[in-house]
C-alpha cells in the first residue's frame, strides 16, 4: 500500500487531466455539430458527448481501453487487425536490434578500455552518432539496408534473406543504432570500475589481459551492463517503431500509428501507443528479472 | 613494499628479491601479497577467492581443491568455504586474503599494513595467529606497519623507515625468542626494542610539516 498509493494517486490525476482535456479539445467540433443539427445545449449531455465522439480529436481513456480490448482480446492474435500481431512484428525487430546493439556496445567498450587509440578515436564518433535525430536517419537506414539485402550483390547472395526477413533486419538496425550507445557508455564505466587494489592484485599474479578481463573487469561490470540494458531495451523499441514509420510499413505498432494518422483514427493511434508503452514496460521488467537472477547467482547481499 | 612487488619502480638503486629482480619475481609468482584491505571479489565465495590465483596460474582442479582446503585450515577458516565475503567479519576477510596469498606457495609473503583497519582485539588475535602461521610455513614474511608494538611483536628483524623521503633510519635484529606469547609485550626486553624503534622514528621525522 505504501508503494501503490502514490502510483494510484498519480494515475488518477492523469486520468482527470485526460478527461478534462478530452472535453476541451473535442468541444469545437462538437459545438459545430450541435449548431448544424440544432441540438439544444445541455451540460451533462455535452460532456458525455465530448467523451464519446466517433472521431475524436483526443479520445477519452475509456474509448482507448475499449479499442485496445477490441483489438487484442476479441480478435484472433494472428489477424492483421490484432494489436498482438502488430506488437509481435515490432517486438521481433526490437529484440533482434537489442541483442545486436548490446553485443556491439560491449565489443566497442572492450576496445575502448583496452586500447588508447580507440579510446580517443571511437568515443567522439559514438557520441556524435547520437546527436543526429533518429527520424532523419531511420529512412536512410531502412531503405538502404532493405535494398542491399534484397538487391543483386554479394551480401544478399551470402544471406539469401526473404523480403520479410530483410524488412525485419533493416528495422532492427535502427534499434541497434539507438541501443548500442547506453551499453557502450555503461560498460566503459563498468570495465573501468575495479579499484586500484583489485588491479594490483591481478598484477601480482602476473595475470594476462584476457585473464584480468574475464576474472575481474567483466564480472565487476555486470551491474552496469544491466542498468544500460534497461535503457537500451526501451530505446530499441522506439527504434523499431521509428523504423516502421518512414517506409509505409504495413505491419507493426509503427504501421498502426501511421495508419491511424492517415485516416484520422486517433483512437487507433492511442491504443497503439498504449500497446507500445505496455511492451516497453514488459521489456524493462524482463531485463530487471534477469538482473535479479544474475546478481543473486553472484552472491550479492540480499537487500 | 610496492617496489619489492614490482607495483612501483625504484627512483634509484637496485633491489633483489631472493636473487631476482622484482619483475622476475612477479612473473615467477615468487611472492604472495596481502593488501591493506582484503580486496576479496564480492561475487566469489571464500573458496573461489582463494582459487583465484590458482586459476590464473593454471592448477588442476584436484590440486586447487587440496590447496584451498590446506590454506583455509592454516588461517582457521575451514567451514567458511561457501560463504561470500560480506558474510564474514573484517578480521575473517583479511584471513581469507592471507589464505589467497598463501595458496600458490610462494617463498615470500609481503604484507602491507594488513591489520591496519582492524580493531585492537582482532589485531592482537591475528598477530598471534600470524606467528603460528609463520612457524608452520617457515616462509619469509615482509610486514609493513605503523604500530610499534606490532612491529616488535612480529619481527625477527625490524627496519625503521622515516616518512617523506622514505629512508632507513635503523635496522634492529630482535633478540626475542621465536615462541612469543602475547604477554611478551610487557617484558623489559620487548619495551627496550620498542623504545629503540621509537627513537629511530623520531630521528627520521621532521616536525615542520
Amino acid at each position: 500500500m505504501q508503494r501503490t498509493l502514490p502510483i494510484l494517486v498519480v494515475l488518477l490525476a492523469l486520468l482527470v487531466i485526460w478527461y478534462v482535456g478530452a472535453v476541451a479539445l473535442n468541444a469545437p467540433v462538437l459545438l459545430d455539430a450541435y449548431a448544424r443539427n440544432n441540438t439544444p445545449f445541455a451540460w451533462p449531455e455535452f460532456i458525455l458527448d465530448a467523451w464519446n465522439q466517433s472521431r475524436p480529436v483526443l479520445p477519452s481513456p475509456h474509448q482507448v481501453l475499449i479499442e485496445f480490448w477490441n483489438t487484442t482480446v476479441l480478435v484472433a492474435p494472428g489477424s492483421k487487425r490484432s494489436l498482438v500481431y502488430h506488437a509481435w512484428v515490432t517486438l521481433s525487430a526490437t529484440l533482434l536490434g537489442f541483442v545486436i546493439g548490446t553485443i556491439l556496445g560491449i565489443v566497442l567498450a572492450v576496445l575502448i578500455v583496452h586500447n588508447d587509440a580507440s579510446d580517443r578515436s571511437l568515443m567522439p564518433w559514438i557520441i556524435a552518432s547520437q546527436t543526429i535525430p533518429i527520424v532523419a536517419l531511420a529512412p536512410v537506414f531502412v531503405v538502404v539496408t532493405y535494398n542491399v539485402l534484397t538487391g543483386d550483390n554479394l551480401l544478399s547472395h551470402a544471406f539469401h534473406l526473404t523480403g520479410d526477413t530483410a524488412r525485419l533486419v533493416s528495422k532492427a538496425l535502427v534499434s541497434t543504432y539507438l541501443s548500442f550507445f547506453p551499453v557502450v557508455v555503461g560498460m566503459v564505466k563498468g570495465f573501468r570500475s575495479p579499484e586500484a587494489i583489485h588491479l594490483d592484485l591481478m598484477h601480482t599474479y602476473n595475470a594476462s589481459r584476457p585473464q584480468a578481463f574475464w576474472k575481474l573487469r567483466f564480472p565487476i561490470a555486470l551491474p552496469y551492463l544491466f542498468t544500460s540494458m534497461k535503457v537500451a531495451v526501451a530505446a530499441s523499441l522506439v527504434g523499431a517503431i521509428v523504423g516502421e514509420l518512414p517506409t509505409g510499413a504495413v505491419a507493426g505498432l509503427g504501421a498502426r500509428l501511421l495508419g491511424g494518422s492517415y485516416y484520422g483514427q486517433t483512437t487507433q493511434i492511442w491504443s497503439a501507443l498504449l500497446a507500445a508503452a505496455l511492451l516497453a514496460g514488459l521489456l524493462v521488467v524482463a531485463v530487471d528479472l534477469v538482473e535479479r537472477l544474475v546478481i543473486r547467482r553472484m552472491g550479492a547481499r540480499p537487500s | 613494499m610496492r617496489v619489492i612487488a614490482d607495483l612501483e619502480q625504484p627512483t634509484a638503486g637496485t633491489i633483489r628479491v631472493n636473487g631476482m629482480t622484482p619483475s622476475e619475481a612477479r612473473v615467477k609468482r615468487a611472492y604472495g601479497y596481502v593488501f591493506q584491505a582484503p580486496a576479496l571479489y564480492p561475487w566469489r565465495t571464500i573458496e573461489k577467492n582463494v582459487a583465484l590465483p590458482l586459476e590464473i596460474i593454471g592448477f588442476s582442479d584436484a590440486e586447487k581443491q587440496a590447496r584451498i582446503a590446506r590454506t583455509l585450515e592454516l588461517v582457521n577458516l575451514t567451514g567458511f568455504e561457501k560463504k561470500y565475503p560480506w558474510q564474514l567479519s573484517g578480521g575473517m576477510q583479511q584471513r581469507a586474503s592471507i589464505a589467497r596469498a598463501l595458496a600458490f606457495d610462494a617463498d615470500l609473503l609481503l604484507m602491507d599494513e594488513p591489520f591496519g583497519a582492524l580493531d585492537e582485539i582482532v589485531r592482537d588475535h591475528l598477530n598471534s595467529e600470524l606467528l603460528k602461521l609463520w612457524s608452520a610455513t617457515q616462509k619469509t614474511i615482509a610486514f609493513v606497519t605503523h604500530s610499534i608494538p606490532e612491529a616488535v611483536y612480529l619481527s625477527t628483524k625490524i627496519v625503521v623507515m622515516s616518512p617523506r623521503p622514505g629512508r632507513v633510519t635503523d635496522i634492529i635484529d630482535s633478540p626475542l625468542p621465536h615462541e612469543r606469547p602475547l604477554e611478551i609485550r610487557e617484558t623489559p626486553e620487548f619495551l627496550a626494542i620498542a623504545h629503540r624503534v621509537r627513537e629511530g622514528l623520531r630521528a627520521g621525522h621532521s616536525y615542520e610539516v
